[in-house]
C-alpha cells in the first residue's frame, strides 16, 4: 500500500519551551539559548552605538541622553542578568562536555529504577542557579539602589 | 480481576490523523474501563476492539523490548506497553504520536529519518581485518572494564522517544539526535573498534554533536536507562581529546588465542569437579 501524505509534526521553537512535562534542565537549556541571543543583540547594539562617535560629539551625547531613561536602565539590568546566567551556565556546560566524572558520571549498567547523568549534574545546575541569582541581586542593588 | 463496574473510567484523548481523509490531525475521545495493571497499549487495543477498528499504532513485543510503541502519553514520550494507565492518571489520558517525526497515520510516526542518522554513524565495528569480521574464526579480546565502557549504551531499542523529547531536534532536522550520537559513542569506545576517525566527519558537523547543550531530556525519557546525554558528552570529550592528540591512539583488540600449548594449571587453582553425567565431556 502506498503511503498517503504525511503530516509534519516537528515542534520547532515551541519545543524549547514546552516539549511536554519535562524537567528543569530543559529550561536551563532554553534560557541559555535565549540569553545567548540577547547578549548577541546587545553586542550588535553596543557596536552601533559606539560607532556614533564617528559622527561627532553631538550625536554621541544625544544618544547617551536616551540611555539615561529608566527603560534603558532596565534593559541594562536585563543584559547583566543574561550575562550572569549565561556565564555560569556556560561553565557548567564546559564541565559537562569534558565528561568529568563529577559532572556526568561514568557509564554503568542500567538497573531499574534508572539513574542517569541528570542526577549526577544536578548539583551543578543548582549551583548555577544560586550563583546567577546572587550576582543578579548584587548587580540590581548596585544599579538601582546605589545608582552606579 | 475486578469487574467492569469497579474499574476506573479513563478518558483517552487520542490524536487521530487519516492521511487519505484528514487535512490535519484532530482529537477524539474514548472512555475505557481500566482495571489495575492495564497498560496504555491494552487501552488502545480496547479502543480498537470496541470503538474504532481503524485506530493505528505500532507495537510488537508488548514488553518493552522491540521499541515499536513509543508515543506521547500525557505530554511525555514513553512506551505504551511499559506504562500502566493508573500510574499516569485516574481520569484522563492524552495520547499523541511522537513529535519531531512526520505522522504517517494516527499514532504512527515516520522514524525513517532517525534510522538514516543512525546509519550515517556507521554503527558497526570498524576494523582492518574485514575477512575476520565476515568469516569469524574466533573472539576478540575484551576485559570486563572495557565492556563496562559501553554496555549501558547497548541497551538502546531505537524507540525514538529521545528525539521526540530533544529540544535541539525540535528545531534542527539535520542534528543527528541522541540515539544516533549515543550509538556512535557506543562503537567508538568499544575496545574492538578502530573507527573514530571514520565517524568524525558525521559527528563533527556544524549541526553535529556540539548542538547538544545538555537539556538532558533524552536521558529522562529513555525507557531503557541508556542515558544518551551522558554518551554524547563523553563523545564530545573523546573527539576534543583526539583532535588535541591528548589520547594515545588505541589499536583495536586482537583475536583471543587459546592457552599456550603445554601450559600447566597453577597449583593454587583447583581442578573442576568431575562430570556428573556419564559421557559428558567425551567430545572435548
Ligand atoms: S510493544 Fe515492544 S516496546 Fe512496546
Amino acid at each position: 500500500m502506498a503511503l498517503g501524505k504525511k503530516h509534519p509534526n516537528r515542534l520547532g521553537i515551541a519545543g524549547w519551551l514546552a516539549g511536554g512535562r519535562y524537567g528543569g534542565e530543559r529550561y536551563l537549556y532554553t534560557l541559555h539559548r535565549l540569553t545567548g541571543l540577547g547578549i548577541l543583540l546587545y553586542f550588535a547594539l553596543h557596536i552601533l552605538v559606539n560607532l556614533s562617535r564617528v559622527f561627532g560629539r553631538e550625536s554621541w551625547d544625544s544618544l547617551m541622553a536616551i540611555f539615561e531613561s529608566p527603560a534603558f536602565k532596565i534593559g541594562e539590568f536585563l543584559v547583566f542578568a543574561a550575562f550572569a546566567y549565561h556565564a555560569f551556565n556556560g561553565i557548567r556546560l564546559v564541565l559537562i562536555e569534558l565528561g568529568l566524572p563529577f559532572a556526568v558520571g561514568r557509564a554503568e549498567e542500567p538497573v531499574y529504577p534508572y539513574k542517569s547523568s541528570l542526577n549526577v549534574q544536578r548539583k551543578l545546575a543548582v549551583m548555577v542557579i544560586l550563583a546567577a541569582a546572587l550576582l543578579v541581586v548584587v548587580g540590581g542593588y548596585d544599579l538601582f539602589i546605589l545608582g552606579h | 480481576m475486578s469487574t467492569q463496574s469497579q474499574n476506573h473510567q479513563v478518558v483517552f484523548h487520542v490524536r487521530r490523523y487519516d492521511p487519505d481523509h484528514d487535512a490535519a490531525p484532530a482529537w477524539k475521545d474514548y472512555r475505557v474501563p481500566v482495571p489495575p495493571g492495564m497498560t496504555v497499549l491494552d487501552g488502545l487495543h480496547y479502543i480498537k476492539e470496541h470503538f474504532d477498528g481503524t485506530l493505528a499504532w505500532r507495537f510488537s513485543c508488548r514488553m518493552g523490548v522491540c521499541g515499536s510503541c513509543a508515543m506521547l502519553i500525557n505530554g511525555m514520550a514513553r512506551l505504551a506497553c511499559n506504562t500502566q494507565i493508573l500510574d499516569v492518571s485516574r481520569t484522563a489520558l492524552t495520547i499523541a504520536p511522537l513529535p519531531n517525526y512526520e505522522i504517517i497515520k494516527d499514532l504512527v510516526p515516520d522514524l525513517a529519518p532517525m534510522f538514516a542518522h543512525h546509519a550515517s554513524m556507521k554503527p558497526w565495528l570498524i576494523r582492518e581485518d574485514r575477512d575476520e569480521i565476515l568469516n569469524p574464526t574466533g573472539e576478540y579480546k575484551q576485559t570486563r572494564e572495557e565492556l563496562e565502557q559501553y554496555i549501558q549504551f547497548t541497551n538502546c531499542i531505537k524507540c525514538g522517544a529521545c528525539l521526540a523529547a530533544c529540544p535541539t531536534v525540535a528545531t534542527d532536522p539535520t542534528y543527528p539526535g541522541p540515539m544516533a550520537l549515543a550509538q556512535a559513542y557506543r562503537f567508538c569506545v568499544d575496545s574492538r573498534d578502530g573507527g573514530l576517525e571514520e565517524r568524525r566527519d558525521a559527528l563533527d558537523t556544524p549541526h553535529g554533536l556540539y548542538r547538544c547543550h545538555y537539556a538532558g531530556e533524552c536521558s529522562r525519557v529513555c525507557p531503557k536507562g541508556v542515558d544518551p546525554a551522558r554518551a554524547i558528552q563523553l563523545m564530545k570529550r573523546n573527539l576534543v581529546f583526539s583532535y588535541l592528540k591528548l589520547v594515545r591512539r588505541r589499536e583495536p583488540s586482537q583475536l583471543l588465542t587459546g592457552p599456550v600449548p603445554g601450559a600447566e594449571r597453577r597449583s593454587e587453582i583447583p581442578a573442576p569437579p568431575p562430570f556428573t553425567v556419564e559421557g559428558a565431556g567425551d567430545e572435548a
